[in-house]
């Protein structure tokens, strides 16, 4: 058993290859009026996540238009009411603006 | 022979690559793709359940889509034997080796390619029943096929490893599909009642479709030479027994069981 | 329900530094914890405890964790389906579970943790998933028998997560609710025409799974309250609303009035309807093999973990390749 970590292959300039970005996926179902959020997932580009989000997201109902943007091109605003709760550096609908592994000295999850 | 067996053959395509996609349930590369494949598998076991409940009913005397899936043997299987296959490269029936998934996305490639211009052919046949069938698994095989292809181009131009592999499975299965272009009794009955389409007729588009698709994925065409296999007659690979083993034998064991 | 037995000690210990809680910023935690216990909901921009972030980390991976392993149990009776009806029916049931698993790891990454990481930790054995799964499916009746009492148990607990209060996780909780009943019915109905049409045998091997799960579908629920120390944090932050004992016994009094419908008994002596409490008397869960289970030494834990690890490694080209052709793609439109 291998931990996955062990063998990264790398692309032709010897960088690591990447995970497959983050998109979030907006459906608009045949009788709908605008688009909703349906949640996230991962692809290598945006005609690929459209094909997942088909497969994912609706299971293949006719007439729905999809739409899907990388994540963190995703601007958010913050809600009046939160005052100084709300983190005014963090305009990103996720917590960080990029991800990172949790090291092992973070403790165990 | 008898009139269905054309139904039979289309029906045992479907059902038998349904249950080779529907192996990598679990296991897939990532957990989208995951979804993806099992939605093919769905599919095409949703296309062989009306084509067999079809049959049934033309054959009368109690036969029923269960009877027709679990209880004939392989060489009463009229599945191409390219779909059989397993996931891997050329092993005898009881090798096993790592599914493959440059093997799983080129055979859906050359599969869909032949089903896509089939069924759009089948949607206007006299039959109400088969051009009903042949108009809802168009929708679906194209989807298939743009699956299947747009990963053709991913491997083929993408890594070494992927394009390796690709092309691999390109020289591996290719000379499966001469077995596309024969012309079994059954077929010939119905096309000459007007309910079948003569797939000779359209060994030309598919050749250009999938040449078309290799070249932009920046493979090579191989020769479909050699052996030609003999699934539709019935004269399967080894690697059928051992499917329908597996699919078959719980049903078997309880041959008067209800589900 | 698939949360449950992960409110418990680590068999790892923690390290010195992780058992240190920091100190948080008073005025946040005044305004954090007046949304908590207003029953408000916690979104992904809002400041929040480390030690809040940590835990829900933890919990919506394991969740999305089990969802994934949970696919290997029922997967093994695909090819073997004894009906095209039975073989659709669990294909599909076992896609919703990886859409489930898919919802949930969106979830836990709106918290900042790659999908990457989440599945890295599954792989190395630092995160878990629900114990139940560790068991084998050894017949047909198995599958039927896990639609029943697996997806009936974690219906129980899925519920209370839909209000829970951080706002992804509630709403993926939503979306998983709605399809999960549908599971169980499945599941059921398929006992019901074993029993109610099926053979001698069919019949058989219907009690005999019911034997094999009934107890370890009960221990899915926790430990009983006393032994469950970090279920009163779990609680007050809405990650978890009702206690293991109290889901327990909901599931029994639920669900034995559904085996009378059935024709099955539960392998339990100790049954029996208790008047003056108004619930069903049960005898005792064997937790030395629930922990034994849970700490690895199950009948398949090793082979569950290696399954997925072997999935993923062996998709690593695949990942590969398509990101290398969406790179070759991007540099093509950028000089056309």
């Amino acid at each position: 058993m291998t931990a996955s970590n062990d063998k990264k292959a790398t692309d032709a300039q010897g960088a690591p290859l990447a995970e497959w970005p983050l998109w979030e996926i907006f459906v608009r179902s045949k009788q709908g009026l605008e688009h909703k959020h349906c949640g996230s997932l991962h692809a290598s580009d945006a005609q690929h996540a459209l094909q997942m989000a088909r497969d994912v997201y609706t299971r293949r109902q006719e007439g729905v238009s999809i739409w899907v943007i990388p994540s963190n091109a995703i601007t958010a605003s913050s809600p009046d009411d939160k005052g100084a709760f709300f983190d005014p550096a963090n305009d990103k609908i996720y917590r960080h603006p990029t991800f990172y592994t949790i090291p092992d000295e973070v403790g165990h999850m | 022979m008898s009139a269905h067996d054309y139904w039979l053959h289309l029906a045992d395509n479907a059902l038998v690559l349904g249950q080779r996609n529907a192996e990598w349930c679990g296991h897939g590369p990532i957990l989208e793709e995951d979804i993806a494949m099992t939605n093919n598998s769905l599919d095409l076991i949703g296309q062989a359940r009306m084509l067999y409940q079809g049959a049934a009913e033309a054959i009368g005397g109690g036969a029923t889509e269960d009877s027709l899936a679990y209880f004939r043997d392989s060489q009463a299987f009229k599945n191409l034997t390219l779909v059989e296959l397993p996931h891997h490269g050329p092993l005898v029936g009881y090798a096993t080796d790592n599914r493959d998934y440059a093997v799983t996305i080129v055979r859906n490639f050359l599969y869909s390619a032949l089903m896509a211009l089939v069924w759009e052919r089948l949607a206007n046949v006299a039959n109400q029943g088969l051009a009903a069938i042949a108009a809802k698994s168009l929708k679906e095989t194209r989807y298939h096929l743009r699956h299947s292809h747009d990963w053709l181009v991913r491997f083929g131009d993408g890594t070494i490893e992927s394009a390796q592999r690709a092309q691999a499975a390109l020289d591996y299965l290719v000379p499966f599909t001469q077995e596309f272009w024969l012309l079994t009794p059954y077929e010939a009955a119905a096309i000459a009642a007007g309910d079948a389409v003569d797939v000779r007729l359209l060994k030309d588009d598919w050749t250009q479709l999938v040449s078309q698709a290799v070249d932009t994925a920046k493979l090579q065409m191989p020769a479909a030479t050699g052996y030609v296999t003999q699934g539709k007659f019935g004269t399967h690979s080894e690697h059928l027994s051992y499917l329908l083993a597996e699919m078959q034998s719980l049903a078997r064991a309880h041959p008067e069981g209800v589900w | 329900m698939y949360t449950q037995s992960f409110i418990t000690a680590d068999p790892i210990k923690p390290t010195a530094s992780a058992q240190v809680s920091p100190i948080e910023p008073a005025d946040l935690m005044a305004a954090f914890d007046r949304v908590i216990d207003a029953d408000g909901r916690i979104e992904p921009q809002d400041w929040m405890p480390q030690a809040y972030r940590k835990t829900l980390v933890r919990q919506i991976s394991q969740h999305a964790h089990s969802e994934i392993v949970g696919m290997l149990p029922e997967g093994n009776w695909i090819s073997r389906a004894p009906s095209l009806k039975r073989k659709a029916i669990l294909l599909a049931k076992v896609q919703d579970e990886a859409g489930h698993g898919l919802y949930l790891y969106s979830a836990a990454e709106t918290l900042g943790v790659s999908r990457d990481s989440m599945l890295d930790a599954l792989h190395t054995g630092r995160a878990k998933y629900s114990s139940i799964f560790n068991y084998p499916t050894l017949t047909w009746a198995d599958v039927g028998v896990i639609g029943w009492l697996v997806d009936g148990a974690a219906i129980m607990n899925q519920i209370p997560l839909c209000r829970c209060s951080y706002g992804p996780y509630a709403r993926a909780m939503i979306r998983v609710c709605k399809e999960e009943s549908f599971h169980q019915r499945q599941g059921y109905e398929a006992l019901l025409v074993m029993m109610q049409q099926g053979t001698e045998a069919q019949k058989a091997m219907v009690q005999d799974a019911v034997n094999r799960w009934w107890w370890k579908c009960l221990a899915m629920f926790g430990p009983p309250d006393e032994d469950s120390p970090n279920s009163a944090q779990g609680m007050r932050w809405g990650i978890k609303r009702i206690s293991n004992d109290a889901l327990r016994q909901k599931f029994v009094d639920a669900t034995i009035p559904q085996a009378e419908i059935l024709g099955v008994t539960v392998p339990d002596p100790d049954l029996k309807w208790n008047d003056e409490r108004g619930h069903y008397d049960f005898g005792a869960i064997d937790w030395d093999e629930f922990w034994a289970t849970v700490n690895g030494n199950g009948p398949c834990n090793k082979e569950r973990l290696a399954t997925r690890v072997k999935a993923w490694d062996e998709g690593q080209w695949v990942r590969e390749a398509a990101v290398a052709h969406a790179q070759k793609s991007k540099k093509q439109e950028r000089a056309a």
